[in-house]
């Protein structure tokens, strides 16, 4: 068929379908559905995806994550006498982080943190935090980037030096006019001076914890050094929660143990678990592999998209179901005109073509509402809830690609049943 | 049985333009039927011989009538004069193709060039406009349509509609529907014009117009053959074709000046 044929059997196409606004509206709506399922679905899916990909790949694909994590109850209960004002002593000690460095093969750095949460004072500013004891190498372990000044050096850990840096929120918040650095802020009964400024690579674990259930912005965190931690604040936490109060004894609240590359984070993995399980008889800690975990969101995100996919298809699936039933109909209901067409010299692959065309308008119109409703929903969606949503290019061309190929698979049964009728049955039809 | 065909004299008719467009001289037989039969099996014992081997030839320029009872078969000869329909046995020549033969698409190809159709009910497309439904023949001759634009609007005012051009079919009265359908069926400039009942659904006075219009293309000199049950349409044709069961019956032959043609 030449081109300037196709055209005019489109525009026909077109005047059919207005003859029966109704109709075709309904029609294509079940396509709509589809291609709309199709984009929303798989822009939540990428977006969940994506913020869980992002997450992990936070924590660092080559570290592994150790914490220290309060024993079950019960351990507790055997632990302490009386309900009230008890002391427990759990979680990962000094030792421990040497036996890492020590004994895993393939480890390049071993970074121990103390976590403690403290409010942080300058001049009139109160603002919850974590003051994190730490060791010189923390940003290049954990991601985060120097802003100003220096960070924490191994001077002030032979010194125990009472200096500070602080995060880049901090800072804003506790000096909103002033610059922070030599400035001295005051954590529990000790003043530190700030002597850098950092910007971090936020951690999702610590915003769920503190951010959401106490409230605490994530990027307040101030680093001092570990051994300033350990002598300003001793190894026993004090912790008043619901009217009791219960003391702490806990060494290192996270070790992060540095891998040389992505091979040594699997086989370390195993080789940790026995090593930290010989010292430790309780389950006080616990252990994160990103690498591991992205894995896991990998092969999730692939599932997800095969349910989503499965289900949009079948949507799409009905869809088409729909516009065949239509168009089957509409070929009985327009036998007489397929038999004039014929007399006046229509072969039978005009007819054929004439339906498809109808049935493809029918199809890809209800494609491009669907693509135009599949992009603004996820939108929607991000705007009125947390979620992350990404439409992703190749979502749109497949979902409108579909309803293309949905047209053409559910218009060809109709169109060829228009084309075979005997032309002299189809006139004499009423 | 057949007749010996007349021999207008030439001189009475302006140049063929049916005949000399499709290569076909004046007066020169454009169908012959040859033992045409055509046989509906409806049950092991119920057969109907719809056409019951019929011979016949058809000159270019000539105006044949065919009559006949119901059920004689005027309708099922004329489908498949037009190509619409195939023989069950016999043969048909168009010009010198045997056509009997021919696959769905040469039919289709048959129909869409050489042959014009003027139905008893119209026939036209609802959807289009009546300049549309002009214009349909030539689009599945491939034809770009905006060329042949001034052709179909010259037509249209021939039947007496040029100012009805953007009208749908629905907007228009029975007699002018079936102008419009006189106005398609020339547009290919066809070998013949076949019309079965033409004027069946119109009142006496349109069906006279309009039979007055089809007898004009004879005289200008296209073929025509016409199912008809009016004695009064029969007397427009220079040949009536008689049909009973089937077969022909009788071929009557009229004086050329019978033809009620007004001098040119
Ligand atoms: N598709 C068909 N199946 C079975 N029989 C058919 C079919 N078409 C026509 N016939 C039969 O063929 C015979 C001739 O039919 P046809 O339509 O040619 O008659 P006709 O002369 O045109 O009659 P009328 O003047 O009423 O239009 C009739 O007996 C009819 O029943
Ligand atoms: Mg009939």
């Amino acid at each position: 068929m030449i081109p300037y044929q196709f055209l005019i059997t489109v525009r026909l196409g077109f005047k059919s379908l207005k003859l029966h606004k109704l109709r075709s509206a309904l029609t294509m709506l079940g396509i709509i559905f589809g291609v709309c399922s199709v984009i929303a679905m798989l822009a939540i899916g990428e977006g969940a995806s994506y913020e869980a990909q992002e997450a992990i790949k936070r924590l660092g694909s080559n570290n592994i994550l150790i914490r220290s994590l309060k024993p079950p109850e019960q351990a507790r209960q055997q632990g302490a006498g009386s309900r009230r004002g008890f002391q427990i002593k759990y979680g990962l000690t000094y030792d421990d982080a040497g036996r890492l460095l020590g004994t895993i093969p393939g480890v390049s750095r071993v970074l121990p943190m103390r976590i403690i949460r403290e409010n942080v004072r300058f001049q009139r500013t109160e603002i919850p935090c974590q003051v994190i004891g730490t060791l010189p190498f923390y940003p290049e372990v954990a991601g985060a980037t120097l802003v100003r000044g220096r960070f924490l050096a191994y001077y002030d850990e032979e010194h125990m030096e009472n200096v500070c840096v602080i995060t880049t929120g901090l800072a804003r918040q506790l000096f909103p006019y002033q610059d922070p650095l030599n400035h001295a802020i005051k954590i529990a009964t000790f003043y530190y001076r700030v002597i850098g400024i950092v910007q971090e690579r936020s951690q999702p674990e610590q915003r769920s914890q503190a951010g959401k259930m106490e409230g605490q912005p994530l990027d307040n965190n101030v680093y001092i050094p570990l051994n300033t931690s350990r002598t300003r604040f001793g190894e026993i936490l004090f912790r008043r929660s619901a009217g009791s109060f219960e003391a702490e004894e806990v060494q290192l609240h996270q070790v992060t143990v540095q891998m040389r590359d992505l091979a040594s984070v699997e086989t370390a993995d195993p080789q940790i678990r026995t090593l930290l399980g010989r010292f430790h008889e309780d389950n006080d800690y616990e252990i994160i592999v990103p690498l591991q975990l992205l894995r896991q969101a990998e092969q999730t995100k692939r599932i997800f998209n095969i349910v989503l996919g499965s289900i949009a298809a079948i949507s799409l699936l009905v869809g088409g179901i729909g516009i065949m039933n239509i168009m089957l109909a509409t070929v009985t209901e327009r036998t007489r005109e397929i038999g004039i067409r014929r007399a006046l010299g229509a072969k039978k692959a005009d007819i054929t073509m004439q339906f498809l065309v109808e049935t493809v308008v029918l199809a890809v119109g209800g494609g491009l509402v669907g693509v135009a409703v599949g992009i603004i929903t996820p939108v929607l969606v991000s705007h009125l809830t947390t979620m992350k949503t990404i439409v992703t290019l190749w979502s749109v061309l497949l979902a409108f690609g579909i309803s293309g190929a949905v047209g053409v698979i559910f218009g060809l049964y109709p169109a060829k049943a228009a084309a075979d009728l005997d032309p002299i049955e189809a006139l004499r039809h009423e | 049985m057949s007749s010996v065909p007349p021999k207008p004299s030439s001189a009475r008719r302006p140049s063929g333009r049916a005949g000399a467009a499709a290569g076909t001289a004046f007066g020169e037989s454009i169908i012959r039927l040859e033992a045409l039969q055509k046989t509906y099996v409806l049950g092991e014992e119920n057969i109907v011989r719809a056409l019951d081997g019929v011979d016949l030839t058809i000159h270019a320029g000539s105006f044949v009538a065919i009559m006949g009872p119901s059920g004689s078969g005027k309708s099922t000869m004329l489908n498949i004069l037009g190509c619409l329909d195939r023989p069950t046995a016999g043969r048909y020549f168009l010009g010198t193709e045997d056509v009997s033969r021919m696959s769905d698409d040469a039919l289709s190809e048959v129909r869409g060039r050489r042959i014009g159709f003027i139905f008893q009910s119209y026939n036209l497309i609802a959807q289009l406009t009546v300049l549309e439904n002009i214009q349909v023949p030539l689009f599945y001759r491939g034809q770009d349509i905006k060329t042949s634009r001034d052709r179909c609007v010259e037509l249209a005012k021939l039947v007496g509609l040029g100012d009805r051009l953007t009208h749908r079919p629905s907007q228009l009265s029975g007699g002018q529907q079936q102008r419009v359908a006189i106005a398609r069926s020339l547009v290919n400039d066809p070998l013949m014009i076949l019309a079965d009942e033409p004027t069946g659904n119109l009142d006496s006075k349109t069906g006279t117009e309009v039979l007055g219009l089809i007898s004009r293309l004879n005289q200008d000199g296209k073929t025509i053959v016409l199912v008809t049950h009016d004695d009064k349409v029969a007397e427009r044709a220079q040949r009536v074709v008689r049909m009973k069961d089937g077969r022909i019956d009788r071929d009557e032959q009229r004086a050329p000046n019978a033809t009620a043609a007004p001098a040119r």
